[in-house]
């Protein structure tokens, strides 16, 4: 009996609900932005939630393996370019977490989320970055496919997130850049570093296309997605339009892509790749990549190691402010 | 007409635990002549801690001359259901607007 | 327009390393002994960013990661600049002196060497460094050397900024919890050896009258100000004797072999390369 009467409320949305849910539509028909404060369909809030903690975690997770380089850079000046790029993306997580909190969950419960296994982050950052000539095929593939992605994003429905899309382009362009210039100095340098950049992109090249997510006839969330105006091309769109540049790219890298069945069709406009394998990207995506632990566990070293001193500085506060109230 | 924290940017829930630092918002003067504009969000212990943070994440481009944060508790907002009425009233004004008054156009300085 | 203003992003003025690259290269001479000096200043900025460098994505914070980065890529600013300064001299690069130098031609000090510790401890260290770098560059501005000037005129604002860091830190952790004071009280202890040898005049000092800055000026200065921050923070200026170190700076901790061994290791592999 309560099954049933619960599932009769769910049935009739309250008037509230109907107004909101009218107002919402008609925004997303202008093609305007919905704001934190604004009415807003419970699946859209967490669809945003989940794809935008996903992004912010991609990010955080993503320093990982170009941190591991900075003390090894081969020169200051890369020293250097390597320490701003992966600041830079902490700070795109905190751009991400914070646009993310404007839906109502808190940065330590998504966290936790993340800390738990529970919230998904790229696939790719479970890929080891085993040399230098990574730094480059980072920043020119792997960089240059979230940008692909991201560019359409700075026009998500939700006001938020396209706000923080807009600071993290502008941002990342100078990352995919730097990649890209590290490749062609390793592979215009002696023969040793130019098979490290030729390895480095035959490593990322299939990973990076899968970044782009499974083709569109496998990906359930994107037709929503894109109704919603938060995704603006579908999967197979972006990732056909990136194979199209990069295969411009890497002539002037003097570098090859690992794949011969690289073509233009005429007929669809559509730049065609060769197969993906995409039991390997299930694999990985359920954690068993060859990073994934590794990945887990020092993101969970950081924060237990920090608690002590997140503790404290709460703690000070704490103290500040009750010494100014009785003063 | 105005309702405090859970009708601005900010979760209605923040957490609680004795770890968790609350949450600011940051504004970025760009340049002397502007004002202040909202850039984002941050988390800090307290307000020294939150403008250095600010500092750190939002101007690491030569974005800033000044800075502000505020707690984002302490941000009022306009109602977000009442939003049609709030807004209502300055609609149909036309005249408060110079382009309203056509019939001096062409002449010069005005 | 106004929406635009907050993000907008120009890349400021400054004397950068690439400034003291284009003299160099048009030709300015650089002593032996003022190459001697700018490599201790140098190689302090090096060694710090090098070990400042290894938070990023392991701070207490993410908020943090940014800080610390922001500090490690001001220091490794500044170690460009006086090591291409001092490069001058010898015909040398900022790379060819940061990858192709053992320990014995290093001139970093013991501080800068000590491990990371936890935060507590690299804290402690932070506190020591940037206290004593903000005095040093607020005088060596005044060098009759006009490019250790304009170097240390840019550092001088940015350090302004890493010693605020670090007191906003000790008094954070001094007066915390418990376990906060507790660790950055370990911090100081196991920094605190290393402290005298950063005040040490020498005969290099000596001979470069005008030109370098008297680190044994400085002491004084550097206790007032690290013992009004310790007060305020609940905390005591550590007593422990001062470990046998050495002013000239040519010998170094054992932590420097392995921080040397992880920092050269590919720029050797590949010698003659450009990256």
């Amino acid at each position: 009996m309560a099954v049933q009467t619960q599932a009769t409320l769910q049935a009739v949305p309250s008037a509230e609900d109907e107004a909101g849910q009218a107002y919402f539509d008609k925004i997303i028909a202008e093609d305007s932005r919905i704001e934190p404060a604004d009415w807003m369909p419970e699946k859209y809030r967490k669809t945003l939630v989940r794809q935008m903690s996903q992004h912010a975690h991609s990010e955080i997770i993503g320093m990982q393996p170009e941190a591991n380089w900075i003390t090894r850079a081969p020169s200051l000046k890369r020293k250097a370019i390597l320490m701003a790029k992966v600041q830079d993306e902490a700070g795109h997580g905190l751009y991400l977490y914070s646009a993310t909190e404007t839906l109502g969950t808190p940065r330590d419960v998504l966290n936790q989320q993340l800390l738990e296994g529970k919230a998904k982050y790229s696939s790719i950052f479970n890929y080891p970055a085993n040399s230098w000539a990574d730094m480059g095929a980072i920043g020119w593939l792997v960089d240059g496919a979230a940008i692909a992605n991201q560019v359409p994003l700075c026009r998500a429905s939700y006001g938020p997130y396209g706000r923080a899309m807009v600071r993290i382009c502008k941002e990342e362009s100078f990352h995919q850049r730097q990649g890209f210039e590290i490749l062609l100095e390793l592979s215009n340098g002696t023969p040793a570093q130019k098979q490290m950049a030729q390895d480095a992109v035959n490593r990322f090249y299939a990973p990076a296309l899968m970044m782009f997510g499974p083709t569109d006839t496998d990906s359930p969330n994107s037709q929503q997605s894109m109704a919603w105006n938060i995704k603006r091309f579908s999967n197979d769109e972006l990732r056909s339009r990136f194979v199209g540049m990069i295969q411009e790219q890497v002539k002037v890298l003097g570098l090859t892509l690992p794949d011969d069945k690289i073509r233009y069709n005429e007929e669809t406009g559509m730049w065609e790749h060769g197969e993906l394998d995409w039991d390997e990207f299930h694999e990985v995506l359920a954690g068993r990549g060859p990073c994934n632990a590794q990945r887990m566990e020092r993101r969970r070293e950081a924060h237990e190691n920090g608690a002590w001193v997140r503790e404290a500085a709460a703690a000070y506060a704490e103290k500040k402010a009750q010494k100014a109230q009785v003063a | 007409m105005a309702k405090p924290v859970e009708t601005v940017e900010t979760p209605a829930a923040e957490g609680h635990g004795k770890q968790t630092w609350p949450l600011w918002e940051v504004f970025v003067r760009s340049s002397r002549g502007l004002s202040h504009v909202h850039a984002g969000s941050l988390h800090a212990p307290d307000a020294e801690m939150a403008v250095r943070n600010a500092r750190d994440l939002y101007t690491r481009r030569n974005e800033g001359v000044s800075l502000w944060v505020v707690p984002a508790s302490a941000i009022v907002a306009s109602d977000p259901d009442a939003k049609d009425e709030f807004f209502e009233s300055p609609k149909g004004k036309d005249y408060r607007h110079a382009t309203y008054y056509t019939k001096s156009e062409g002449v010069k300085h005005l | 327009m106004s929406g635009e203003s907050a993000t907008r992003i120009t890349p400021g003025n400054a004397f950068r390393p690439e400034d003291v690259a284009a003299q160099v290269a048009q030709g300015l001479q650089v002593g032996e002994d003022v190459a001697e000096y700018a490599l201790r200043l140098g190689d302090d900025a090096l060694i710090l960013a090098q070990r400042l460098g290894w938070w990023i994505s392991r701070a207490p914070e993410l908020e943090e990661d940014i800080a610390l980065g922001n500090i490690a890529l001001d220091q490794i600013g500044h170690a460009r600049s006086f090591l291409t300064y001092a490069g001058a001299a010898w015909g040398k690069s900022e790379d060819d002196l940061a990858y192709f130098r053992g320990e014995d031609g290093f001139r970093s000090s013991y501080l800068v060497e000590q491990p990371n510790g936890d935060f507590g401890k690299t804290i402690a260290r932070q506190l020591v460094i940037s206290v004593y770098q903000h005095e040093l560059y607020s005088r060596l501005v005044a060098s009759t050397d006009a490019t250790l000037a304009a170097v240390a005129a840019k550092a001088l604002k940015e350090v302004d900024y890493h010693r605020d860091h670090a007191k906003q830190w000790t008094l954070r952790l001094g007066d915390g919890t418990e376990e906060s004071n507790r660790r950055i009280t370990a911090g100081l202890v196991s920094v605190w050896p290393y402290v005298d040898q950063l005040f040490q005049d020498d005969e290099l000092i000596e001979r470069l009258d005008g030109v370098a800055v008297r680190p044994s000026e400085l002491r004084e200065p550097f206790d007032a100000y690290i013992a009004a921050v310790l007060a305020e923070a609940g905390l005591e200026v550590p007593q422990v004797p001062n470990a046998m170190t050495d002013k000239s700076r040519r010998r170094h901790s054992e932590h420097l072999g392995y921080l040397l061994a992880e920092m050269q290791v590919l720029a050797r592999e590949h010698p003659g390369a450009t990256w």
